[in-house]
């Protein structure tokens, strides 16, 4: 189901990301862009979706910085403009985010980030909600999905008032679940872009001191938003103030404990600046807080800070939070933190399940349950392209080192890449260390240097660090894992790809070309062809200077979509076992998933579920038992 | 139709690339239809396959509840995938939680680099059976293959949930919002997936271990 319906009044089933695209569509949008990270990628995906039917235009940027200035200038022009990032993305935007705040803006920005606690798909778990107070910026945290929807209405039209952008922070929980949501109406679009005046950080302190008045402005405001509420006994003695994911844990804390008679919630939608005299008014009645968010102390510190200078009018106050160790500080909350923070605060007897169940079902689980460890799909050709790499390393025998970068082909500082991979940061870094490993020669450094990167991720940042190498001369052989797709983040174009986020055909920017201007060795091969990419991977290694390797094949799962997979089967008079002496390589070594042992016969097996029919595995046995059958 | 608990919490398990999400999104769109307030988290990491991959339904006449069923509070468990079936009873399942089971693994890549074991499936469903109130085995993968696509097994299962009575939606209102969320060549394919789950679970017993 489309989130573009023009149905006011139906309640359709949407996801966290997509009650945020929807409130910027029932606010009229103009212009969006982002790019794709998790769990921010389903904003701009269905925004995208919705942007020729609605007249409104969305784009893939090729970074997150260029996404946030490209918004910027639409709201320059007096539109309406969203931008969406992952946290990471907003350090990658945040040059331009703390200058924007002091230049100002025309029409409405809204700039949504969606934090990933526990960094299910992340490098960090950094608490995005420090740039809002660092950069001085209106921070809104929706609790839930209807809000979101409604939330992100508003956040155009404060900004707007303000003149400054106004950020959303969402958590993986939230952009990936999903709940009822009321649609509005869609409004008519008939905003003209027109660029009028100046928009400088010069004189810089009296954008500053304007920046302020701003926020101040924005605190009265945010006393009366109908985003901050309170429930629970009017004069409770005990409140928990939570904002974001902390307000549905919350609620069912204080449900399952059944302590509504005596525990309030203050939820709070506008979390920077703190809208003071509402909380205060709250505080007065209550010597106990506790404080529920996700992630840093965020609220508990500036809560804090809030009470310290109301200390002439409050009472002493006990807090429970992060500091003291209630609530934990890293990682994701979950309810039952909620729930047995509380029951242990208010002295209340709680088990989620009777013990000698909990402690049977755990231990039947341990015995039979065994890990399942990320892996590249069946038949995705990273496997065979970290084989190459593997394979070339060991031929070149000076021990190198390769530095990963951040994609699918993260999964190489694992089993999945056969622990290759030896460093894992951000966006680009694999490249940029690489640059500084192949510079170390005059320490004594000998070993041979590989950085890794995606297509989508060469395009975001790995281009100045290639120009670094090449400048300064770096001795190192950069692998480009071309796959056609943002595909981690659910195989969106990128300026490789020869399409837009519309689906319109653009001309794609090659990345070989890119690489020989900049003056790079470039080698081009199919990493299916693991002969010649081992020879081609060798040979670079060798040669000094900044050599360019790209393994092109597309995405195998992208592929499926289009075409009906090939059969592939396990010939059983040619597989002879473990008679064979390769120690079942197919299923064991190469590690592909689309291959079993079957213990009963004592040979290798295709899952025909998994596999994908790439063939791959037939050309690595030695004994050609595997079959590819076409059709 | 009166909700017998509330919230009814669902869980969908099974490993990436199975469809879990979609089943999901399936369930809780045909409870939105029958007018509950319905919550759905999923909780995928990384968009590789071969990862587990489960989704929390949670439905309530009274409000909307968060995105994460708390520990132990599972009233349904559809699964499939037998091992992660039991990983997921390992956390949310209770003595009450009743099981919907599609038997057929899918091999973790620590197993098959022999890394790890994996138990035989009549060992987990008779450990399954032992730790909850009840357990109906459906062969979806199976029926799935009969139909000319094992892929469609999520389908199935969400059929035998539909047939199983345990959901207060009636079955005309999966029928309705299946053609709004499958599209294209698919639809005929699933809708039969759908029809033959629900005939199927109306036709078996509970597992018993003999």
């Amino acid at each position: 189901m489309s989130i573009e319906i023009d149905e006011p009044g139906r309640s359709l089933l949407l996801m966290g990301n997509e009650a945020i695209a929807r409130g910027a569509i029932e606010a009229g949008v103009d212009f969006c862009s982002a790019y794709p990270g998790t769990p921010s990628s389903e904003i701009l995906g269905s925004l995208a979706r919705a942007a020729e039917h609605l007249g409104f235009y969305a784009e893939w940027s090729t970074n997150e910085m260029v996404a946030i200035e490209a918004a910027g200038a639409a709201s320059f022009a007096g539109l309406r403009a969203l931008t969406a990032m992952k946290q990471n993305g907003l350090n990658v935007a945040s040059d331009f985010l703390l200058t924007v705040n002091l230049s100002g803006t025309g029409g409405g920005f809204v700039i949504v980030v969606a934090d990933d606690p526990s960094a299910h798909s992340s490098t960090n778990e950094q608490d995005s909600r420090n740039f809002a107070r660092f950069a001085d910026l209106p921070l809104l945290e929706p609790a839930t999905f209807q809000e979101a929807k409604d939330m992100t209405i508003w956040a155009f039209e404060l900004s707007e008032r303000l003149k400054i952008p106004c950020i959303i922070r969402s958590v993986t929980r939230f952009s990936h679940g999903r709940g009822n949501v009321k649609l509005g109406p869609i409004p008519k679009r008939e905003r003209k872009a027109s660029f009028r005046g100046v928009f400088l950080t010069v004189p810089t302190p009296m954008w500053h001191s304007t920046l302020h008045q701003k926020m101040a402005n924005a605190r009265e405001e945010f006393e009366g938003s109908g985003f901050n509420w309170y429930v629970g006994p009017e004069q409770a003695k005990f409140i928990i103030i939570t904002c974001g994911s902390g307000w549905f844990y919350s609620q069912e804390a204080v449900k399952t404990l059944k302590l509504d008679g005596e525990v309030g919630i203050l939820k709070l939608g506008t979390t920077w600046p703190l809208p003071e005299k509402l909380i205060a008014s709250h505080l007065k009645h209550a010597p106990e807080v506790m404080i529920v968010e996700e992630v840093d102390p965020f609220l508990e510190q500036n809560v804090k800070i809030l009470t310290a200078e109301s200390a002439g009018d409050l009472g002493p106050i006990k807090f429970y939070g992060k500091s003291s160790k209630y609530i934990p500080d890293v990682g994701e909350i979950a309810p039952d933190t909620v729930i047995s923070a509380l029951a242990r605060i208010k002295g209340v007897e709680y088990h989620p399940r009777d013990e000698g169940y909990r402690d049977k079902v755990r231990s039947v689980v341990g015995s039979y349950a065994p890990f399942r460890m990320l892996s590249f799909c069946a038949g995705c050709p990273h496997r065979p392209a970290f084989w190459a790499i593997k394979t070339a390393l060991k031929m070149d025998g000076r021990d190198g080192v390769v530095a990963g970068d951040i994609g699918c082909y993260s999964l190489g500082v694992g089993p999945a890449g056969y622990f290759q991979s030896k460093t894992l940061h951000c966006m680009g870094a694999g490249i940029g260390l690489a640059t500084g490993l192949g510079n170390l020669r005059q320490f004594g450094f000998e070993q041979p240097v590989i950085a890794i990167s995606g297509d989508s991720t060469f395009y975001h940042a790995c281009i100045p660090a290639l120009v670094n190498a090449r400048y300064n001369r770096s001795n190192i052989t950069y692998v480009i894992l071309d796959n056609s797709a943002t595909a981690m983040t659910g195989f969106q174009p990128h300026p490789g790809t020869g399409t837009d986020a519309r689906g319109q055909a653009v001309p794609a920017v090659s990345i070989e070309g890119i690489c020989r201007a900049i003056g790079a060795e470039v080698r081009v091969c199919d990493p299916f062809a693991i002969d010649e990419a081992v020879e081609n991977l060798c040979e670079l290694l060798q040669s000094e200077g900044t050599g360019v390797m790209i393994f092109r094949r597309k995405c195998t799962t992208l592929e499926l979509k289009e075409k009906k997979k090939p059969k592939v089967r396990v010939d059983p008079e040619k597989c002879i076992g473990d008679d064979c002496g390769c120690a079942r390589f197919c299923s064991r070594v190469f590690n592909c998933p689309g291959i079993i042992w079957d213990p009963e016969v004592k040979k290798a097996k295709i899952d025909e579920l998994v596999c994908s029919g790439c063939g791959v595995c037939a050309d690595l046995c030695s004994r050609g038992a595997i079959i590819v059958e076409e059709e | 139709m009166p909700i017998e608990k509330d919230p009814l919490n669902l869980i969908i398990a099974g490993v990436g690339g199975q469809g879990n999400v979609l089943a999901s999104q399936i369930v809780a769109n045909t409870a939105i239809g029958a007018g509950y307030q319905v919550t759905m988290g999923e909780t995928y990491g990384a968009t590789q396959r071969g990862g587990a991959v489960m989704s929390h339904i949670r439905i309530s006449r009274e409000t909307q509840y968060g995105p994460v069923i708390p520990e132990g509070k599972a009233d349904i468990i559809v699964g499939l995938e037998p091992v992660e079936t039991l990983r997921v009873i390992g956390d949310f399942g209770n003595p009450g939680t009743k099981v919907i089971l599609n038997p057929r693994p899918n091999y973790p890549i620590g197993v098959l680099s022999g890394e790890a074991q994996y138990p035989p499936v009549e060992e987990v469903l008779k450990a399954i059976a032992g730790l909850v109130d009840s357990l109906q085995v459906i062969e979806a993968t199976k029926i799935a293959e009969k139909l000319g696509e094992m892929m469609a097994a999520n389908i199935v299962m969400v059929g035998a949930l539909a047939g199983s009575g345990l959901i207060p939606v009636k079955v005309e209102t999966f029928e309705t919002v299946i053609p709004e969320i499958v599209s294209g060549v698919n639809l005929e394919l699933n809708l039969k997936a759908f029809k033959t789950g629900l005939k199927e679970i109306r036709s078996i017993k509970p597992y018993t271990h003999s």
